[in-house]
Formats: structure tokens, sequence, C-alpha cells
């Protein structure tokens, strides 16, 4: 079961824009300044290929923090 | 379930015509330069040609189809089907491919109607084309597929201005009884109506004064009720699930493993989308081209495009192509077919 810490790595390594350390568990990650709506789209992507995960718009939208998306990946693992 | 083969139909030759004007996303000023980079970064679009006023997808159809008949020597009279795929027709009516007919000089024995429409257009409109070719009444067809989708956006609207471009393409068709059999896989779901919607100037809305204001739906996202509205995680969710998924039923229905095509040429949406879809393919990178830098989303015209611009030399020797296309509708389909070389002409500038 991957760990929400290496989520924030993959994040961290799919999203240059985002120094390294910025993300932890808690962070609200949508209203940090550097956050874009493409970076929206990466997490989708990055769920997708490396999880077998398909987000949708919504699960996006409801999450807040690095947690609730690892939470909603960990639910629709196989 | 709308999984099927039709037979004996070739593909004799792809041409494209787009608008001269072209811009770059580096030059869209309406954002910040970081973001500008990020863009061109994530979707893969660097240049959009964009019609000039008043150009449209007949004015463009007419140049490719031309150039493409004349090319292959043929006899116009002897053109039997014109299908036009397109979302942005001349007129409300009549159908923009009748207007070709007489454009492209063709008889009056030529059958031509418009599909309406988008992403997943060309592989609706192929399928369209080669079942009403496959037992032999038809011989020749021309499909015209492209849109003029820059006349929906909102240039202060981020999330559609900067990805789409304009193009037309026409792809020759025969009826040829030596042509391997193509398979097709279309699906649609109407309930993701909202995701990809111009909602004003039809019968739903017709357009009055307010459809023109124009109105912040969220920073950088001004746009009015007659401009594109894109809802990119909700498409951008839809096309990761539903292409691959597609793409498999199709080749475990026509037992053509994926990995016996030569290329996969999926509409050209964003490269994170397309490159997402690929890597769930587990196809290999070298075999998807990309038209995206130099053209955007060009809607129906996209794959055609892309195979003009990417794979012409190869398309020369006998192939086997994995085509995609999934999008407004939402609606979305591929088709597998088998080629023994056709033409690919230059993609010619209006």
């Amino acid at each position: 079961m991957p760990s929400v810490q290496e989520l924030i790595t993959k994040i961290e390594h799919e999203i240059e824009e985002l120094p390294q350390g910025v993300l932890q568990p808690d962070t609200s990650f949508r209203q940090l300044p550097e956050w874009s709506s493409m970076h929206a789209l990466i997490i989708i992507a990055l769920a997708e290929t490396e999880y077998n995960v398909t987000l949708s718009g919504n699960d996006l939208r409801s999450c807040n923090t690095v947690n609730d998306l690892h939470q909603i990946i960990e639910s629709r693992k196989g | 379930m709308a999984v099927f083969t039709t037979n004996h139909v070739r593909i004799s030759g792809i041409s494209a015509a787009v608008p001269s004007r072209t811009e770059s996303n580096l030059d869209y000023d309406y954002i910040s330069e970081a973001e500008r980079k990020l863009l061109v970064k994530t979707t893969g679009i660097l240049n959009r040609h964009i019609a000039a006023e008043g150009q449209t997808v007949t004015d463009l159809g007419e140049i490719a189809g031309n150039k493409l008949i004349d090319h292959l020597g043929w006899n116009r009279n002897e053109v039997d089907l014109l299908v036009l795929v397109t979302q942005s027709r001349d007129y409300f009516l009549p159908s923009s491919a009748v207007l070709l007919q007489e454009r492209l000089k063709l008889s009056h024995n030529c059958a031509a109607f418009d599909i309406g429409l988008g992403c997943s257009g060309y592989v609706y409109a192929m399928s369209t084309a080669m079942a009403m070719m496959q037992n032999g009444g038809l011989r020749k067809a021309i499909v015209i597929a492209g849109d003029i989708s820059s006349y929906g956006t909102s240039r202060t609207d981020k999330s559609t201005y900067p990805l789409f471009g304009d193009a037309v393409t026409a792809t020759a068709l025969e009826y040829d009884t030596a042509a391997l059999p193509v398979h097709f896989n279309l699906q649609s779901d109407g309930s993701g109506a909202e995701a990809i919607i111009i909602h004003d100037g039809s019968l739903r809305h017709p357009p009055t004064p307010e459809s023109y204001i124009l109105h912040e739906h969220e920073p950088g996202i001004v746009r009015a009720r007659r401009h594109l509205w894109l809802n990119g995680l909700d498409v951008f969710s839809f096309s990761v699930r539903e292409a691959p998924a597609n793409i498999m039923q199709l080749c475990a229905q026509s037992s053509v493993p994926l990995e016996k095509h030569d290329w996969l040429v999926m509409h050209q949406a964003n490269m994170l989308m397309n490159e997402t879809i690929r890597k769930k393919l587990k196809f290999l990178p070298e075999k998807t081209p990309y038209s995206l830098n130099d053209f955007g989303n060009t809607s129906s015209a996209s794959i055609p495009l892309t195979i003009v611009t990417k794979c012409s030399e190869a398309a020369t020797a006998p192939q086997r192509w994995m085509l995609a296309g999934f999008g407004v509708g939402l609606s979305w389909g591929s088709m597998s077919i088998s080629t023994h070389g056709f033409v690919c002409m230059p993609v010619i500038e209006v």
C-alpha cells in the first residue's frame, strides 16, 4: 500500500513548479500560490498511470488536502 | 453494441488545409509567462492556425478536396459520396456537405450529407462512408473532416482559447475487393453533454443579446454563453477512462491485438491526456505520433492531419493503424484499419 509520503514524492516529481517540501499530508494543495488548474490534470494522469485509479473532476474538487487525495486513491485501488 | 466490421474499402489519399495565420501560445499574454510555459509543456500545444474572419470549413474543405481529387486523377463524375463531419457549418441550413458537392464540381448523382460530431467525428464519418460503400454500389467517396473551432472560443478563457486550432482534411476512399476488413467500435454518453458545450445559438437557447455578454466564471475564465465551455477535469477523466477501454474492446472483438498495429493515432486533445492513454495501453511512444505542437486540437481533423504531417512516408507502405477519437458529446470511437499505400499530401496553407 503506497504511503501518503510516496504519493507526495510522486506529485513533487510530476509538478516541477512545486518546491520540494512544500507539500505535506495536511497541505491544502489547491490553496498553494504555485497551484494551477493544469496541476489538477497532472494529478489525474498520475493516479491513472501510477495507481490505475480514475479520478473524476468531482473527486479533485472534493479534495482539500493530500491526505484526502491519498484516501480516495487507496479506496479505489484494486 | 456498435462494434462492427466493414469490407472492401481502401484509403487512397489524405490531404489537409489550414489557415495561413498562426498564433503562438508563448505570445498568449492574457496569462502570465510562467502559466504560458506550463501550458505549452503540459498540453504540447505551441502553435495554432486560426481562420481569417469569414473563412469557413467549406473554404478549406474545397481546397483540400480539390487538391486531393486532382492529385489522384479522379473523374469528378465518379465520386458517389461526400460525407462532411463538422460542428461549424456555414449556415443553419442547408448542409455544408451539399455546398461542397457544388464547389468540388461533383455530379448530381453524388450523395452528400453532414455529420455533426467533433473529436470522435473522423472515426464516425469513416465508418459511415465505408458501410455505405462496402457492397460496391458506391465506388468512390470523399470524407471531409474539420472545424473552425476558433470561432467558438473566448480569448479571455484560458481553459479553451489556447487549445484549439482550425483545420479541414479530405480523405479519399475507393471500393476495392482486395482491401482488408476495417473494424470499428463506436460509443456515446449524452449525460456528459455539459462537459463540452456551446449553450447559446441554436434552438434550445436561441441567441439573445445576453448570449454575447462576458461573465467571469473563475479567474482566467471569462466567457459568454455563445462561447465554448469546457470542463477540463471531467473531459480528462472521461477520456483516460473510456478511450483505452474502447480500444482494448475493439482489439478483443476483432482478434487483432494492439501490438500488431504499426501506429496509434489519437485525436489530438492535449499531450498529457494522450500520453496517459498511451501509457495505459502500454503502446510504444515512437509509434504514437502527435501534431499538437504545430496545430493544437483540431477537432475531427486531428487524426488525418496527424497522419499527413507525421506518417506520410510510412503511409506509402503497408501499415496497420489504430485510430481513436474521443470528446464532445460525449462521443468516442476507434477503428482498426490496414492500408496498402496511400497518398499523403503536404498541408496546404490558405
